[in-house]
């Protein structure tokens, strides 16, 4: 039987769905953590890295919610500061300059909306990381794995392939922030998902998405390792693409993706 | 007859809020909205305007003459896209940058396609961003101004590829770029179609400034959410209006996340500069000047000098 758009959000929401962090252990080998922004802290909200894939090095930026409650408090719900975006994009020209490919891993409610978050620059952060990653001449692969929420998400998805878990949900605004926005009332979240398309099907069919990864009858959480394995085809075959490419030359593809959007 | 107190109102303002750019007060002479607002019957409506800053009323004519600006507390009243054009470019000298760009519908939004239209009649615009070259002191110029008349300045679909579209053309044309944002942020009613905006401007802007070209932000009340998190932030030299709201978050929703009352400061021009986010809080009455100079700075070699003279 068909899910709704909210039963998918309420998917991509549950506790023991598989975070970033799960897949970056099952897809990469020799990964290496890598903190810091160079300039305020260091985000527990966004992971990065590097390690290999398939022996390719490659640079990984994640944005991780936490496994347990206490994690959750820890990585903020998986909702980035500026010092996340700006730590990603510190990490994603570091790729760049040893030519390494770069793999997002999207998961986030949005970008946090709080004091410190302000009086730091949420907004700057974000618009210099959607500047920046047009322009960068290594391949860009992102991948939402539960929630894509607005500009958070955005700002790690300004890619050469975007691609969904068939149960993420990837949109403007959480549906309960729309049905506030519109209707004055966050309570209509579920009618909100029905009529937003923010499901992998409508946004494959909007073309803001190539390529849909199946998840296994019932959700990711039933079987995390056949997903892994999923993703794993998945990067195996749009790296091999996008490696074989002129990397000068990506930044004006790039573009031009999101010049048809 | 002028009532007494309106005399002093007069004398205070030529006292404290002379403009230092004579021709910048003119607003354009063929400005419908205007136009419109003279055939009205003289009901104390039109005479009248609350102000948003002190809450005091104020003679509109005196307002207009002010650039609307309040004369007793400087509040920064929000512009047309005809009195921006007016109280920035060189006389007769902007032309609108008119794009047949298809209205999209993505999610079929009840009731979107008739809010479009009746700000469509209301406005007199397509859509809630005004495109064009001009002249600033000289200086040739690709512009867009953003309307919050039309729908809180949202961006959408339309918006984003005007936006895109009229940068491109800056790129081609060598042309350096000023963008008066103001916008409650993306466009709601078109989902993730208004999310790609953001990118894509950001993209057609990155290819400018590789260019070599420059960029002015002008940051006007309100600017915040998807347009403060793309082109806003994106400018070489951010300017704001005095008093201008520029957040990412709305300040309601930080409170309710965070459970705090936020300083009523928070989120302001001076808030943004405090915080190294813009380069200078400009009143009105000097924007145009400071424009002018800061694209004679940037003109290319040889015309530098031409506008040099000119600003």
């Amino acid at each position: 039987m068909p899910k709704t758009a909210y039963d998918r959000v309420k998917l991509a929401r549950l506790m023991n769905r598989p975070t970033c962090q799960y897949f970056i252990e099952q897809l990469f080998t020799d990964f290496i953590e890598l903190h810091g922004d160079r300039r305020y802290g260091d985000d527990q909200a966004v992971i990065g890295g590097v390690g290999r894939f398939n022996g390719l090095p490659v640079t990984v930026i994640a944005e991780e919610k936490g496994k347990d409650l206490a994690e959750r408090t820890r990585r903020n719900f998986g909702s980035p500061h500026p010092e996340g975006y700006r730590k990603a994009l510190r990490l994603m020209q570091q790729a760049e300059k040893f030519g390494r490919p770069i793999v997002c891993l999207v998961d986030t409610q949005g970008a946090y909306c709080g004091k410190g978050a302000e009086e730091r620059g949420q907004g700057e952060a974000i618009a210099v990381n959607l500047a920046e990653m047009m322009n960068l001449k290594v391949p860009i692969v992102s991948i939402v794995i539960g929630e894509a929420g607005s500009g958070g998400a955005l700002a790690l998805a300004v890619a050469d392939r975007v691609a969904m878990l068939e149960n993420a949900n990837y949109s403007v605004l959480s549906p309960e922030g729309f049905a506030s926005i519109l209707w004055k009332d966050a309570g209509r979240a579920e009618q909100a998902a029905e009529v937003m398309k923010i499901t992998a099907d409508d946004l494959q069919e909007l073309r803001i998405i190539e390529e849909i990864i199946p998840e296994p009858e019932g959700g990711a959480q039933n079987a995390p390792e056949e997903v892994a394995a999923s993703i794993a085809g998945y990067l195996t075959r749009q790296l091999e693409i996008l490696t074989a490419e002129d990397y000068t030359a990506l930044p004006e593809k790039r573009y031009q993706r999101f010049r048809a959007l | 007859m002028v009532h007494p107190v309106l005399k002093d109102l007069f004398n205070l303002k030529k006292q404290f809020f002379p403009t230092d750019d004579a021709q910048a007060p003119a607003p354009a002479a063929d400005e419908p909205a205007q136009a419109e607002a003279e055939k009205k019957p003289d009901i104390p409506g039109d005479l009248w305007a609350k102000c948003n800053g002190c809450g005091r009323a104020l003679y509109t004519k005196l307002l207009d003459t002010n650039m609307k600006v309040c004369p007793m507390c400087a509040y920064h009243f929000r512009l047309t896209p005809e009195e921006r054009v007016g109280y920035t470019f060189d006389e007769n000298t902007f032309t609108a940058l008119t794009y047949d760009i298809p209205e999209p519908d993505p999610l079929r939004f009840p009731g979107y396609q008739e809010k479009l239209e009746s700000s469509q009649a209301s406005t007199g615009h397509s859509d809630a961003v005004l495109c064009g070259v001009g002249e600033i002191h000289g200086v040739k110029t690709a512009a867009c101004i953003m309307n919050s008349f039309f729908m809180m300045g949202s961006m959408g679909y339309v918006v984003g590829e005007s936006v895109t579209r009229t940068v491109e053309y800056a790129t081609a044309n060598g042309l350096p770029v000023v963008i008066f944002t103001c916008s409650g942020g993306a466009r709601m009613q078109e989902g993730i179609v208004s999310l790609m905006q953001m990118a894509k401007i950001s993209g057609a802007l990155k290819k400018h400034s590789d260019a070599g070209l420059l960029y002015i932000t002008v940051i006007t009340n309100p600017t915040t959410g998807g347009v403060t998190a793309s082109f806003a932030s994106l400018g070489d030299i951010i300017l704001a209006e005095k008093g201008a709201l520029i957040g990412f978050a709305g300040k309601r929703v930080i409170e309710q996340t965070i459970k705090q009352k936020l300083p009523k400061d928070f989120q302001t021009a001076e808030f943004a500069l405090e915080h190294g986010f813009v380069d200078m809080i400009c009143e009105r009455r000097h924007l145009r000047k400071t424009l002018g100079r800061l694209l004679a700075l940037h003109a290319p070699a040889g015309k530098r000098e031409e506008a040099a003279e000119h600003a």
